[in-house]
């Protein structure tokens, strides 16, 4: 019996456990994504006689006989479905991976569904947006502009790939067809710390399909880092392709290649392997104490903080704990790899580095570098967990072992216990001030727990102990601080690069600080904070080419003055939210009801140099062809890049088409991260616009080396209320206002912070990777692993301050990972001020707070208690 | 997700068709929502076409085989079939193809339908291998997280529900560590006759517990009978620490109480 997808007939069967997503996929609907695998995401939604299913969780063999409508087939024709045009008009996506199933649930509501989207929808998640512009795309608002020629930069321009975003045509990593590719599949380690004395892959090769089993034997020796920098030093040296020890759960042993899934994993299974245990350590406290396990320290002070504390009227000291929180891009990791014609190596990849992968592999396999071609479709989220080689390398040794196409996708669960997490952090800070406000003393000790290997560990510490303090004048600052070794699943990038882990312990200290002085708090920062012309300093060696290129931090803590007491609203007019911004919701009765802010600062990029190439070419019909190399993963910097480009040569945006993350198209680009893709590749964009126009020809370059640095500025406010009976928390409102420069793109710069909050926030009041005792990661999917969904997520007021960098292009500083940094801290200020208790160990459940909130009982009890004059 | 090591599936299937290997299916939503290498073949009930939802007189028997929508399309008018089906973490799409009887045999704490079946004196109607049937009531079906009463080959068939339990007078509350999220503790309370209650307690505990008074307690007698749910019967894992949903039951049994009447 056939199915019909579309309205037309398929006759092939599906196989007997297989799902309708995969199924559909294989009958060329790569629009039907694969996010969880589980049924929680549903990014594979499609309709089955009419009703919304999640197709990974729907039966294959089942469809038949029926119809089935994937987004391809949604829309009449060729034009557009009326939601993908909702959804194109009010750009309702980031990275767009989730985007198909978004519409293809919202095109099947009913009026009284669309009424209710928290419930409605909670069966959708979208890690990039926080879920206002989802909520826009519904309710069919319409941000999208199209500008004339030279008015693009600081419209609200759409994303030039949104079109293929809502019909499903956009091409992710996957959404290729590689004739003849085989499967790959790793079997993983059961110990947290073993040498792997032998492994026995008999019955492993005896399974029907299977092409070849790779070891630790068949991995060159060479050591390199998974994390991917420009300076390849910034990163310890400790990895094999293929190791004979392994050092957490979770870590590869054995990769099997096989002509289908199901014979891969099957041969993993029948892998013989004998370990020799050895010792391992998973808690950062003890590795510290046992010694022989940092793999980064700092040590440095400023001025006398005995004295600063021996001046300051009152002092405060806590410590502080951050979990480990996954990325959770909806496109988990993985590639594809073959040969092409020329026998170059080609890896096609979920990357946000493809020049620095192509780098690593040649580097591992000790190939020239113009043998190796790596590529990045559409790439479905990345938030730092993608400035990572964790798939490329042994996709690359399988190929040439193969010699033919090889793809290794990650599964969900190997997210959680196969990639990187988000570094967890334990932070003591102490912070003394005198009754005049003035910070006399600031210190902190931190340390950082990377996990099994060191990729990024010293470089988070390193930036997380930086501008989380240098935004305060403070003459006497000392910090201690340790990046350890564990045996557990390694940490790695992710959004703020450390910041917001110390942002979270010294804006938490100095908010009891300002209580014990009986000051307000945003009184308190204004006292405190580096002005323009100011050095930024810390203690430790920091690289010179950082300073202040454009100042709005005052705006923003106007913004926040003005948050606490309305009235008091005195800041110069900036330039006003988009939105119609809804009345904050009333505290249900007997609530709690407490407010908090908080600040960050963040380099707008990333120390030690960061490169972008950007090339024009004149097309003909006045369209001309912008190479550049950065990656696009809901990110915008594609957008501005267009932005950029026809502004500088006087058409619309449309002219420009873009040519993007391949190794092949520009000399080389470092990569989308670091907050880069504006700062650093949109001003090697410009450069080309502007050689092209003053010298003419059919084609020029454009470099940037992303030196010198500016920074950029956040405040975040939050009223929140508490239940005290149960400890559930809602915030009531939400108020975010960035610096970040020259607004390039407003729709985009607004989404782009909504999304940064909600990821914070999901990290601030749910998200927790767990490791047991035995360093086995136990939240292994989104069921275990709470994402914020549409109904936890507030709408949170987006305000821009009114600047111009001296350094960005056309003034524009970065803002992808900082909105993040100040959310943590500001919504434990505000907890605080509602229930009267200083929670310091994130996530704050409902569970938690409620404990929290319990009268004293023991020794750890006594709480100092400073309410706000 | 694909379910790699099934290499056939039985549609329609029949009991006595089960042997070591194969497992039954309903929706699929549960079965294909995690990795299970041990099944080789799956035996497809839903094409058995068994009735979702038959209303009778001395009550209503729902198949192993309703689908959530079928249940709350049919029986949706009792506010608290409505409110359990909106106690699911999934969406409505998972509605459309989940089973009543698959929520049952996943016997998780937060299950729904188990909430729902035990509440209202609901019974399963099992079958064996050889084709014999066994009832069993719905609170003691799940014995534990994940586990229940089915024997090897055994399949769940059908609950009843009782008519005086449907129709009846009840509470219902739930907690949970986001809105919409995961059932952390759900309990719901039935007003019996002669001013009697019957509480349920589900999400909470590995296992459902149902407290019954002859007449209405007071605050006293109800907290006096939740003290006897043993301590370690609260679900410790990642969507609610025990002590909280311990302090949950208590604080949603005491409103569940005032709200049935004290003594009515």
């Amino acid at each position: 019996m056939s199915v019909e997808i579309n309205g037309k007939s398929h006759e092939r069967e599906p196989r007997p456990g297989q799902c309708l997503r995969t199924y559909l996929r294989e009958e060329g609907c790569f629009g039907v994504k694969k996010g969880c695998d589980s049924g929680d995401c549903g990014a594979c939604t499609v309709h089955v006689d009419g009703r919304p299913v999640h197709s990974c969780v729907y039966p294959a063999f089942r469809a038949q006989g029926r119809r089935v409508t994937t987004i391809e087939g949604l829309a009449d024709g060729d034009g557009l479905h009326p939601v993908q045009r909702s959804f194109l008009e009010a750009q309702g996506f980031q990275c767009g991976f989730c985007t198909a199933g978004l519409i293809m649930t919202t095109a099947a509501l009913t009026d009284d569904q669309r009424g209710d989207l928290p419930r409605s929808l909670k069966g959708n998640l979208c890690r990039c947006t926080g879920y206002r512009a989802v909520a826009d795309a519904v309710a069919g608002v319409r941000h999208r502009t199209l500008p004339e020629a030279g008015a693009a930069v600081g419209a609200s321009l759409g994303a030039p790939a949104g079109p293929q975003v809502v019909t499903g045509t956009a091409r992710y990593t996957f959404d290729v067809d590689v004739p003849g590719v085989l499967h790959l599949k790793v079997l993983r380690s059961p110990h947290a710390h073993a040498r792997i004395v032998a492994i026995d892959r008999t019955a492993a090769m005896r399974v029907e399909g299977v092409i070849t089993v790779l070891t630790h034997e068949d991995a060159p020796d060479t050591l390199f880092s998974t994390a991917q920098h420009e300076n390849v030093a910034e990163d310890p040296a400790d990895t094999r392709v293929l190791d004979e020890i392994v050092r957490f759960k979770g870590q590869r042993v054995a990769a099997v290649v096989a002509t289908t899934e199901a014979a891969a994993e099957e041969a993993c299974r029948r892998l013989l392997v004998e370990y020799e245990v050895l010792p391992a350590i998973v808690d950062p406290v003890e590795a510290l104490r046992a010694g022989g396990r940092v793999v980064g320290e700092l040590h440095a002070a400023l001025g006398d903080v005995d004295a600063g504390f021996a001046e300051a009227d009152a002092v405060y000291e806590e410590t502080f704990r951050t979990a480990r929180v996954q990325h959770a891009s909806l496109e988990t990791h993985g590639a594809v790899g073959w040969r092409d014609e020329d026998g170059r190596l080609v890896i096609r990849s979920s990357t946000q580095t493809p020049f620095l992968t192509r780098r690593a592999v040649a580097s591992v396999f000790d190939l020239p570098l113009d043998s190796v071609r790596v590529i990045a479709g559409r790439v479905g989220g990345g938030f730092g967990g993608k400035q990572e080689m964790l798939v490329e390398d042994l996709v690359a040794l399988a190929v040439m072992r193969t010699g033919r196409p090889v793809k290794w996708e990650y599964t969900r669960a190997e997210q959680f216990y196969g990639a990187t997490t988000r570094h967890p952090f334990i932070v003591t800070a102490k912070a003394g001030a005198r009754r005049d406000g003035t910070i006399t003393a600031l210190t902190l000790n931190v340390l950082v727990d990377t996990g099994a290997y060191g990729n990024h560990g010293p470089s988070v510490m390193f930036h997380g102990c930086h501008e989380s303090i240098a935004v305060y004048k403070c003459a006497n600052m000392r910090t201690d601080a340790h990046t350890v070794y564990t045996h557990t699943v390694p940490a790695g990038a992710f959004r703020g690069y450390g910041l917001g882990q110390v942002t979270f312990a010294v804006e938490s200290v100095l908010d009891e600080v300002s209580r014990m002085i009986g000051m307000d708090p945003v009184t308190f920062r204004e006292l405190n904070v580096v002005r323009a012309g100011d050095e930024l300093t810390s203690p430790g060696d920091h690289t010179e080419d950082l300073g202040i290129a454009s100042y709005g931090l005052d705006q923003c803590l106007n913004r926040m003055r003005a948050a606490f007491a309305p009235s008091a609203l005195s800041a110069p007019a900036a330039p006003a939210p988009v939105p119609a911004v809804p009345a904050p919701a009333p505290a249900p009765p007997g609530w709690l009801v407490g407010e908090g802010m908080a600040i960050a600062m963040i380099a707008a990029g990333p120390p030690g140099g960061h490169i972008a190439d950007a090339t024009i070419r004149v097309l003909p019909e006045g369209r001309y062809e912008l190479s550049v190399g950065t990656a696009e993963f809901g990110n915008g910097s594609t957008t501005v890049h267009a932005q950029i480009a026809a502004d500088e040569l006087g058409v619309t945006p449309d002219m420009i088409v873009i040519r993007q993350s391949d190794t092949d198209v520009v000399r080389h680009d470092t990569g989308a991260f670091a907050s880069t893709g504006v700062v650093v590749a949109g001003k090697a964009v410009l450069r080309a616009a502007r050689a092209l126009k003053a010298n003419g020809g059919e084609i020029a370059h454009g470099h940037f080396d992303g030196t010198p640095r500016s920074v950029a500025f956040n405040a975040q406010y939050f009223q929140v209320a508490v239940d005290p009976d149960t400890g559930e928390l809602r915030i009531l409102r939400s108020i975010h206002s960035a610096d970040a420069g020259t607004v390039m793109n407003p729709l985009q710069l607004r989404g782009q912070i909504e999304g940064g909050v909600a990821q914070a926030l999901g990290a601030t009041l749910a998200e927790h990777v767990d490791i047991d005792d035995s360093g086995e990661v136990t939240t292994t999917s989104f069921r275990q692993y709470h994402l914020p969904t549409f109904a936890d997520t507030p709408f949170t007021e987006v305000h821009f301050a009114d600047t111009t960098d001296e350094i960005g292009p056309l003034g524009a500083k970065s803002m992808s990972e900082s909105p993040f940094n100040p959310v943590s801290p500001a919504l434990a200020n505000a907890l605080r001020d509602a229930i009267g208790v200083r929670m310091t160990s994130i996530p704050f459940t409902a569970d938690r707070i409620w404990q929290a909130m319990q009268p004293p009982a023991g020794p750890l009890a006594h709480r100092r208690h400073h309410p706000r004059p | 997700m694909d379910l790699h090591t099934v290499t056939e599936v039985i549609s329609p299937a029949a009991p006595g068709q089960w042997r070591p290997g194969d497992a039954w299916l309903g929706g699929g939503t549960a079965l294909l929502g995690e990795p299970r290498p041990e099944i080789v073949r799956l035996l497809d009930l839903t094409a058995a076409g068994w009735p979702a939802v038959t209303e009778r007189a001395d009550g209503v028997e729902i198949a192993a085989t309703c689908t959530i929508a079928e249940l709350i399309e049919t029986l949706g008018r009792y506010p608290i079939v409505g409110q359990c089906c909106h106690s699911f973490l999934a969406s409505f799409k998972i509605w459309n193809v989940a089973t009543v009887g698959g929520n049952l045999c996943a016997s998780l704490p937060a299950g729904p339908m188990i909430s729902l079946g035990a509440a209202l004196d609901g019974v399963c109607a099992l079958i064996g291998p050889d084709g014999a049937e066994r009832r069993v009531p719905v609170a003691e079906f799940v014995t534990g997280e994940g586990v229940n009463v089915l024997r090897p080959g055994e399949l769940l068939r059908a609950i009843h529900l009782p008519s005086a339990a449907v129709g009846a007078l009840t509470s219902y509350r739930r907690g949970s560590l986001f809105r919409n999220g995961r059932s952390a503790a759900l309990l719901i309370g039935r007003r019996l006759d002669r001013g009697g209650l019957a509480l349920t307690v589900t999400a909470a505990t590995r296992r459902p517990h149902v407290l019954r008074f002859d007449r209405g307690p007071d605050a006293n007698e109800l907290a006096a009978a939740l003290a006897e749910i043993p301590a370690e019967q609260y679900v410790t894992d990642v969507h609610g620490h025990p002590d909280w949903r311990r302090h949950l039951t208590g604080l949603y049994a005491e409103q569940i109480r005032v709200e049935l009447g004290e003594g009515a």
